[in-house]
């Protein structure tokens, strides 16, 4: 479970980078979704992996063992909501750069 | 719990209310948009300078103290906080006063060049002021984002390709920023297993020798998060791009942006890797120390190479922060009260640089203009402009007067007497050549220190030649007879903030003292962390009736 996680997260964050490095913009909203995928799965793991555990407390006295870290949950949720408003902004702007500009290249022209 | 506990999370319910209210309101409203948004920021002003005198003196007890807030009224470390020290006030008021200056220049004419400007302005207000309230790094990073978002949208405002262009680049980059400052705060809680800034530093001396390296790596790759944003050598290429290309009030309000980054290493590096941190005190600061000195030479020969007077004031901030991260770097009381000291001092002056320009370019032909960067992104919005109504009087001799201030923000720039650039960069000197104090024999001055020093000059004589010669460029070469047209609403803000600077060099004694203050208690954390953790919550309405 730990070694499919974490070479999923090298995936998707090793491609992410790779395809932020790349000239289009499209290639770079690409990469950026993917880094943030990577991300939040790290965030995810940072609770520490459980499976079949709830993420709540019930009330009186728990074995903590039997549930897992709710907060990565409620991080993660957050930086999922703001990674795709951000990346949903990026992608007008990505647009916008196409329209105003005639090219997808990400200086705005293309390279002689 | 008093009423004045509760104006702590004002600025940033203030902003949010007012920014969402003008949403309602269709763009032609301009007018009552503007009113609106500039009694909030008015009002925001009031809210700030009444923090700082809660922040120096508490109303209860008389003596200074941290204000927390309990959002949830949980107990920290299980809620999330918002701490008021001086620290956090300082900025708030550097942040207002940003904002009202740059919002009033935006009311003549650059608030109708694109829709929904006072809302976007109003959410960045909030995201800033969270930002310096929060106590937790997570929330930390929702107000990151929710300035960084309203920045998106200002930074292309106005439009044009040039802006666009610019903007890309910058919400690209800020969008892999923010990446980072996950990754590190997700490290940072695997390790220690909380966010709350004031328990992390109780936690990280009790970190054990195996998980320290995770915490140390988490601590760096958070860093880098915000060493983009104060524009840190090599971290720092896209800054003097991005902003010579947003409209002036944008890029005035942007001169704080680049402060939040400085704001929070500042914090967070005293508190979390303090010299209470156990093995990992004093994490980083060597790299602050170099990297902010690299900084400074990079923006020094920004600044004179720079032809266009916004690529020059984007060099200029990329100095000013570079500054900021080497005196974080060295680590000593006395440095730190005078790196505040040419904090505030810096990023009015910047702001009133960004707002000078737009003026003085006005009055170059954009034909005649080789270098015509700005103009090409000036141009259309000025020959649509020029049909309206003037609000206010046109000022005669424009040209002078625009001279004064540009002369005025030249000595800033540059250090020189009577502003306070000097007293600021005075007082940094002194406390670099003298870290145990006036007069106590240190024994030797480093070669760092010489070198800190050197370059704490030499960047004031480069920013000094750049400015003489954009200035004999700008008002002593012959001008076709064009003056520009400047309305008083215009001039103000400008006039505000170099007045400002100059207010802070006649009150220095006053001003230096509450930096003094601030620097100490950001040095010694010991009564932050224990005011966070013994903030007790409120009885909830129950256990009220019960009595």
């Amino acid at each position: 479970m730990e070694l499919i996680l974490a070479i999923g997260i090298g995936v998707f964050v090793g491609s992410g980078v790779w395809l932020l490095l790349r000239p289009r913009t499209y290639q770079v909203i690409i990469g950026l979704a993917l880094i943030a995928y990577g991300v939040n799965l790290f965030i995810f793991s940072m609770g520490r992996l459980q499976i079949n555990a709830a993420p709540v407390l019930a009330s009186g006295s728990v074995n903590p063992a039997d549930y897992t870290d709710p907060i990565p949950q409620a991080l993660v949720l957050t930086a999922i909501v703001i990674g795709f408003a951000t990346t949903a902004l990026f992608l007008v702007l990505l647009l916008v750069s196409r329209g105003l500009t005639g090219s997808d290249h990400v200086d705005g022209r293309e390279p002689n | 719990m008093s009423w004045a506990n509760h104006l702590v999370i004002a600025p940033i319910l203030l902003p949010l209310a007012t920014g969402a209210f003008l949403l309602v309101f269709d763009e032609r409203r301009r007018a009552f948009k503007a009113l609106v948004s500039l009694f909030a920021t008015l009002a925001l002003l009031v809210v700030a300078t009444t923090l700082v005198t809660f922040a120096d003196t508490a109303p209860e007890t008389g003596t200074a103290a941290n204000t927390v807030y309990l959002l949830g009224n949980w107990v920290a470390p299980f809620g999330i906080v918002l701490v008021l020290d001086r620290l956090s006030a300082l900025m708030l008021v550097l942040t207002s006063v940003l904002a009202i200056a740059a919002l009033t220049f935006s009311l003549a004419r650059w608030h109708k060049s694109g829709p929904h400007f006072h809302t976007l302005f109003q959410f960045l207000l909030m995201g800033l002021n969270g930002a310096f309230l929060t106590g937790d790094l997570f929330n930390l990073f929702v107000f990151f984002e929710v300035f960084l978002a309203a920045s998106y949208g200002l930074i292309l405002h106005g439009s044009g390709s040039l802006r666009v262009k610019a903007g890309l680049h910058y919400v690209v980059i800020n969008l892999a920023g923010a990446s980072l400052f996950l990754i590190g705060v997700s490290l940072i809680y695997g390790v220690t297993g909380t966010l709350n800034m004031a328990d992390l530093a109780i936690r990280i001396p009790m970190v054990s020798a195996d998980d320290r390296m995770l915490l140390e790596a988490g601590a760096a790759i958070l860093g880098i998060a915000f060493l983009i944003k104060a524009g840190m050598w090599p971290l720092g290429f896209w800054l003097p791009t991005a902003y010579s290309a947003a409209a002036a009030p944008v890029a005035a309000i942007f001169a704080m942006l680049s402060k939040v980054g400085i704001y929070i290493l500042l914090r967070l590096s005293l508190l979390l890797f303090g010299a209470d941190a156990g093995a990992s005190a004093g994490f980083g600061e060597p790299w602050l120390l170099y990297g902010g000195m690299v900084t400074i030479a990079f923006g020094a020969i920004g600044v004179l190479a720079s032809q266009a007077m916004g690529r020059l004031a984007g060099s200029y901030v990329l100095v000013s922060s570079g500054t900021l991260l080497a005196a974080i770097g060295m680590s000593n009381v006395s440095l730190t009260a005078g790196a505040l000291f040419y904090m505030v001092s810096s990023t009015l002056t910047i702001a009133a640089f960004f707002l000078l320009i737009e003026l003085v370019e006005r009055a170059q032909d954009p034909a005649a203009d080789v270098l015509a960067v700005t103009m090409e992104a000036y141009g259309d919005d000025m020959d649509e402009e020029e049909e309206e109504d003037e609000i206010g009087v046109a000022i005669p001799a424009t040209l002078v007067i625009l001279g004064i201030c540009f002369t005025g923000a030249a000595l800033l720039f540059a250090g020189l007497p009577p502003l306070s650039g000097f007293i600021a960069k005075f007082a940094m000197l002194t406390a670099v050549f003298n870290p145990e104090g006036l007069g106590a024999s240190s024994g030797g001055i480093s070669l760092t220190t010489w070198v800190f020093g050197a370059l704490l000059i030499l960047s004031g004589l480069a920013a000094m030649i750049a400015m003489t010669r954009a200035g004999i460029r700008t008002f002593w070469a012959p001008i076709e007879g064009t003056v520009p047209r400047v309305l008083v609403m215009e001039f103000a803000p400008v006039a505000f903030l170099l007045i400002l600077c100059v207010g802070l060099s006649v009150q220095g004694g006053k001003v230096m003292a509450y930096m003094d203050a601030t620097a100490r208690s950001l040095h010694d954390p010991s009564s932050y962390i224990s005011d966070v953790m013994s903030a007790s919550s409120l009885p909830g309405p129950k256990s009220v009736e019960a009595k």
